[in-house]
């Protein structure tokens, strides 16, 4: 008989065989989600002749000038007036000189940056905060039509947020709120405290009742023992669903680029036109590409501990 | 320290009435257990002495004061949960002077209430750990030590330790009722388990489909089970059933079962109905010679210090504790001779026991 038949097994202590096998499966999946990833960061870095050379390469003299071009606005002059201008008084002056351009003035990517930040984090706050009391409230009371309205609430996602685009578009040139932080704000949070609302209740209903109970009894307001013993036990569920509304609201494209045009443009839309100002400038491109992504990034490293949990609780469900 | 009373409380959830009509007195500084199986309402009348459920009907008195519409904060008890409910995310400290904190104690005060409560339940090298890695015998030190440290009017136990394991049970039911009569605070104790309810308490009330059937010692519950529920419900295993003759006159002292004649406690209560039903505890039987009921001996099981000897009579199967000392194999053909002092009359149809002389050398508290 094969010896290694007649092994036991363990169901929770896999073989060393079965961890290399994962191990390298894993790793290699994460190389090829990472590539493109790579990629836009180190095309950030390259010149606009070494972008787009064929063969790719991967191996070039690293420059700033895609970050320079990301952040200003350049004109082009004949090398004669660029002479006549005298030495170049910064670094990034004389980066752009060398392909016969001056710089006219700063690029609008701070403030798009800086809209997409307010917007962001602004709707993320508020829906998970509505989210929070609307999941708390669904889960502890007698809310007449419970159920119905929180059927309504779901079905608010059950088409793709797109197909109002129209009547959002007519209603906010109504109300003003074209192309206001107020209104980018109130659109994010109203897509995503449906998702919220879901989310949020699932991690209330697993935490018991006891517990506000015993603070209820032990002198406190049911206030009080919202915030001071069911919050503290709501945070994995609360950093998970931030998160997934920070991604949803800080990669939105359509409702931005319909919505905004001037002051409250967020990142999203505004990346792609950089290709319109003078020719194909995919290092600056990619340079605000990188820098969109760092905030994400961040925010998920920082909070993935509780995403982990977040994401495999109540998965036991009883 | 308080008493508490409980008149005609009600509760229903919409068709379901969860508790009916109970009315009993906790007296100050008793400790008191609730007992009945689950889904019988003592929870639900628990929750409603807490404040935690509001009733539908009745009114609940806490130190003469009527605190049936107030908030729980506003009560002045303690309770104790059966998952303990300790907050995951404070440290043992912080979990005991939760309800300090909110009381606004002075810091130095509340420091030194958490060690003396510490101390009493042995938990002082616990008190900086966080609750997640305690046993499950030390969570219940804690949870308890949350409820003393109030100096509440009266403790509110929910089945505390129906989540311990049996060796931590029998330690922790010590425990608790050393604690008890070292405080001396008025306890209401809900449980279904009749071992805890006849070791701890001072009385037990017996509760059933929403209804108290019995408020007494234990040692009364025991012996005098004013229903057939109750006599059921109490003592492993539980009472003997056999029908007998009815229409029995206010005196008579003898009762057929099935041609049989036996003695039993003088009644003072007649029975008007065509049947009757008779209860007799194990260890009431004796297997002798002079016995009035025949039977045969179906089967026999050792339990060390007694044993249970299951008999086939005509009336119906009995079992019978006896000592160890007796032999007795299967099959045999015995006779069994009960114990007269100790025999219950039960009305069939209400199932009611019928007033005795069993009843009347009733221990008194």
């Amino acid at each position: 008989m094969n010896k290694s038949r007649n092994k036991a097994f363990s169901i929770s202590e896999s073989s060393r065989r079965s961890k290399v096998v994962a191990g390298t499966l894993v790793i290699l999946y994460a190389l090829v989600t990472m590539i493109p990833l790579v990629w836009i960061f180190l095309t950030g870095f390259k010149s606009p002749p070494d972008s787009i050379a064929y063969p790719p390469k991967v191996f070039f003299t690293p420059t700033l000038e895609g970050y320079v071009n990301l952040f200003t606005t350049r004109s082009r002059q004949t090398p004669e007036y660029i002479k006549s201008l005298g030495p170049p008084k910064t670094w990034y002056e004389e980066l752009v000189r060398k392909r016969n351009m001056v710089i006219t003035g700063p690029s609008r990517f701070k403030d798009r940056y800086m809209n997409s930040l307010v917007i962001g984090f602004g709707s993320t706050f508020l829906a998970v905060f509505l989210g929070t009391l609307a999941a708390y409230g669904f889960s502890r009371f007698r809310v007449p039509l419970k159920d119905d309205l929180l059927f309504f609430i779901l079905s608010t996602r059950m088409m793709p947020p797109v197909a109002v685009a129209i009547p959002i578009y007519l209603m906010y040139r109504q109300l003003g709120l074209t192309d206001t932080w107020l209104g980018m704000i109130l659109l994010y949070t109203a897509v995503n405290v449906s998702l919220a609302v879901w989310l949020l209740k699932g991690f209330v209903d697993e935490i018991p009742r006891e517990y506000e109970e015993a603070a209820v009894i032990d002198g406190y307001s049911r206030f009080q023992a919202f915030v001071k013993v069911v919050l503290p036990q709501m945070r994995t569920g609360i950093a998970a669903t931030a998160i997934f509304c920070l991604i949803f609201a800080w990669n939105e494209y359509a409702f931005a680029l319909l919505l905004t045009s001037g002051t409250a443009q967020t990142a999203p839309p505004f990346i792609p036109q950089i290709i319109g100002e003078g020719g194909l400038d995919w290092p600056a491109v990619a340079a605000g590409t990188t820098l969109f992504l760092i905030p994400i990034v961040f925010f998920t490293i920082l909070l993935r501990k509780q995403l982990l949990r977040g994401i495999t609780f109540g998965a036991l469900r009883k | 320290m308080a008493e508490v009373v409980v008149e005609a409380l009600q509760k229903q959830f919409g068709d379901f009435i969860a508790v009916h009509d109970s009315s009993f007195t906790v007296r100050d500084g008793e400790f008191f257990v609730m007992l009945g199986p689950s889904g019988c309402g003592k929870t639900t009348t628990l929750r409603m002495i807490a404040g935690l459920e509001l009733p539908t009907g009745g009114r609940v008195q806490l130190g003469g004061e009527d605190v049936t519409w107030l908030r729980p904060a506003q009560r002045d008890i303690a309770f104790v949960f059966q998952l303990f409910a300790l907050y995951p995310h404070m440290n043992v400290r912080k979990n005991i002077s939760f309800p300090l904190r909110m009381q606004r104690v002075r810091r130095s005060e509340i420091r030194q209430r958490v060690d003396e409560v510490a101390q009493m339940l042995r938990i002082e090298h616990l008190l900086d750990k966080p609750v997640s890695n305690l046993s499950a015998g030390d969570r219940q030190r804690v949870a308890l030590g949350r409820a003393i440290i109030r100096r509440a009017k009266a403790f509110l136990f929910d089945e505390p330790l129906g989540a311990l394991d049996a060796e931590f049970r029998d330690l922790m039911r010590e425990e608790l009722r050393q604690l008890h009569d070292r405080i001396g605070a008025t306890s209401i104790y809900v449980t279904h388990d009749q071992i805890e309810a006849m070791s701890m308490a001072d009385r037990i009330c017996v509760m059933n489909q929403g209804k108290v059937l019995q408020v007494d010692t234990p040692m009364d519950i025991y012996e005098r089970p004013k229903t057939k529920f109750v006599a059921s419900f109490i003592g492993s295993p539980s009472m003997n059933f056999l029908s007998a003759k009815g229409r029995i006159p206010v005196g008579s002292r003898q009762i057929q079962v099935n041609g049989t004649c036996l003695e039993m406690p003088r009644l003072r209560e007649a029975l008007d109905a065509e049947k009757a039903e008779i209860g007799i505890r194990p260890e009431h039987i004796r297997i002798s010679s002079k016995g009035p009921l025949k039977g045969r001996v179906f089967a026999v099981e050792y339990a060390g210090a007694s044993q249970m000897v299951t008999v086939d009579t005509s009336a119906g199967r009995l079992k019978v504790r006896i000592d160890n000392a007796q032999r007795v194999r299967e099959n045999e053909v015995v006779r069994l001779l009960p114990d007269p002092t100790k025999i219950v009359v039960f009305d069939p149809h209400d199932d009611h026991a019928l007033d005795s002389e069993l009843f009347e050398e009733k221990h008194h508290e």
